[in-house]
């Protein structure tokens, strides 16, 4: 079973947090789905390639144009609009200190 | 006329001959919807004003009568909550979503629109398609219109309701490791999950990007076809994204081999499932197809490799929602003193239980000291997968499996057992992983004392022959 300790620093780089009450609950679940994923252990990958997509693809590149980010975002206000806090035309959040 | 009984070329048809308005066959089902969705609940959002603009430019080709009106074209449809539509509210059913206004149309939503296609309105579904019953939603659960008490199935569990009620004619999902496939087997409608690359990805909010594709339902395959051909093709806006080149030729059912995996009829298969599923693959046999037994001997790793590639994919897109860019946040507690606090805070907050599972397993096997034994040797054992896909592909023309080990479960029977609920995915993980393309149709019916339940068979096909899928799916559809 994995310990708290390593789920607190799981958590930790996850950016999540488990309450006191329901740490022990998702010990449980997760040392349970842990133990099923290791049985990926008896799979003989001697000499396998790992393969990250199904279809080739590799690096596509675009001009850099201003008028043309790739995107079909006609507005930057938009982003702006949905940012939980803004000032001007920047983003605002808490200080990082 | 009945509009919710007739397919999409049938009613196509009543469109030109102007026997029925695009207008009047919107307000037809946002009628429907209004009056009946509060039983089924498969819709988040209804865009009425949307739908009726959409209803209105179709009816103006119509009566201009100088551009030929897309088949599309004046069809009510229905679009998963996490795709997005130009200043509709777009939640992918969390709460950390759930006041987000979308900046910009999915290509798939501009096809769409640009076809004269009527929206109306966003489905529930699984937070971020986390799920396999739609129960996951934030928001509420959906009920499978075959059987309220059972669950439709997801994550893309609101579009398959939706047709299935006949709330719509069609509808999108998206499908990551069977979210399309296994709420159209649950809801006994047509569901395609197209091969990856077919369809952009663009605008769609990612889940696992190796893996995610977007996808139709409809009442039947000719319908998923039409609206396959409306949302395919190259997108410059996702590098991903090809073209495909379909074969001419007409496929000829004397001709056709049908492999059925051995290893998918083993042991944990519902007895009625496992009946309906042979009896699909008599049929098939009967109208001269020949039936060939193949291998695929790494079925057994697909779930564990599965969980591994998703969810290590899923913990670095999901680190968008910080309380930061956009969604719910708690920058404004005062308990909350710095940056750190304010992603730490806002996400615990507003991220589903399972949302979090998954972010802490894709976590955990990314970070140091475990990469190369789970994420890398996963990465590995897909090859495995994907290349006893290319053998079985390679010795006969179309795979035929069942999509989901049960019927559809009753809401509630899974959620407090998340390894169960991943079950219900064996059968549709795998070509996911493998990036070919599948089509789940109604196989047959179970007749139970509390009434009938849809049974689905899947087809599978090599990259970018879903032509040959839909041919065989007619076929069947014909004699069934």
């Amino acid at each position: 079973m994995i310990s708290e300790g390593e789920i607190e620093h799981i958590a930790k780089l996850s950016r999540l947090e488990f309450s006191e009450d329901k740490l022990e609950k998702f010990q449980k679940e997760f040392s349970a789905i842990l133990e099923y994923v290791e049985s990926l252990e008896k799979a003989d990958i001697e000499g396998v390639e790992p393969m990250s997509h199904s279809i080739k693809v590799s690096n596509a590149f675009r001009e850099d144009d201003p008028e043309d980010q790739g995107t079909r975002l006609n507005d930057n206000k938009k982003l702006l609009d949905a940012a939980p806090e803004s000032k001007g035309d920047y983003l605002k959040s808490k200080s990082v200190f | 006329m009945e509009p919710d009984k007739l397919s999409i070329r049938q009613l196509h048809q009543e469109l030109i001959d102007k026997k029925i308005s695009a207008a009047e066959l919107a307000k037809f089902f946002l009628d429907k919807i209004k009056k009946e969705d509060s039983k089924i609940r498969s819709f988040i959002t209804i865009t009425e004003e949307l739908a009726l603009k959409q209803a209105k430019m179709a009816d103006e080709i119509i009566a201009k009568g100088n551009e030929e009106l897309p088949l599309v074209g004046g069809i009510p449809c229905a679009i998963k909550d996490n795709i997005l539509i130009d200043g509709i509210r777009c939640t992918s059913a969390s709460k950390i979503l759930e006041s987000y206004t979308a900046p910009y149309d999915a290509t798939v939503v501009k096809k769409l629109k640009d076809q004269g296609a009527v929206i109306l309105g966003k489905t529930n579904m699984d937070e971020f398609a986390m799920g396999s019953s739609t129960e996951n939603s934030a928001f509420f659960v959906t009920r499978n219109p075959r059987d309220t008490s059972r669950v439709p199935g997801g994550s893309s569990g609101g579009s398959a309701a939706a047709v299935a009620a006949d709330f719509c004619k069609f509808s999108l999902g998206s499908d990551t490791g069977g979210s399309i496939r296994q709420p159209a087997s649950f809801c006994g409608v047509a569901g395609l999950k197209p091969t990856y690359g077919a369809v952009s990805r663009y605008g769609v909010m990612a889940f696992a990007s190796s893996l995610d594709q977007i996808g139709p339902f409809a009442k039947n395959s000719e319908d998923c076809q039409v609206v396959f051909d409306a949302i395919k093709g190259r997108d410059p806006l996702d590098s991903t994204s090809l073209d495909t080149v379909e074969s001419q030729e007409e496929l000829n059912l004397k001709n056709l081999r049908i492999g059925v995996p051995k290893e998918y009829f083993v042991s944990g298969m519902d007895k009625d499932v496992e009946k309906t599923i042979k009896s699909a693959i008599e049929k098939y046999e009967k109208m001269g197809a020949k039936i060939v037994e193949v291998s695929l001997p790494h079925t057994e790793y697909a779930l564990p490799c599965y969980y591994i590639i998703a969810t290590a994919e899923a913990s670095a897109n999901l680190a968008r929602y910080d309380g930061i860019k956009y969604g719910s946040s708690e920058v404004n507690n005062p308990e909350v003193k710095d940056l750190l606090g304010v992603y730490i805070k806002s996400r615990e907050k507003y991220f589903g239980s399972e949302v979090k599972r998954r972010i802490m397993l894709g976590t955990y096997v990314l970070s140091s000291g475990y990469y190369d034994a789970y994420y890398k040797r996963a990465q590995k054992v897909r090859t495995l997968i994907k290349n006893d896909f290319e053998k079985a592909l390679s010795q006969a023309d179309i795979l035929l499996t069942p999509v989901s080990p049960t019927l559809p479960f009753k809401i509630g029977e899974k959620m407090d057992d998340p390894l169960s609920m991943y079950l219900s995915d064996i059968y549709t993980i795998s070509v996911n992983l493998a990036g070919v393309g599948a089509l789940s149709l109604p196989a047959g019916w179970v007749d139970l004392p509390s009434g009938r339940l849809p049974v689905g068979m899947q087809l599978i096909a090599k990259p970018f022959e879903e032509k040959k899928m839909f041919q065989a799916a007619a076929a069947f559809e014909k004699i069934n």
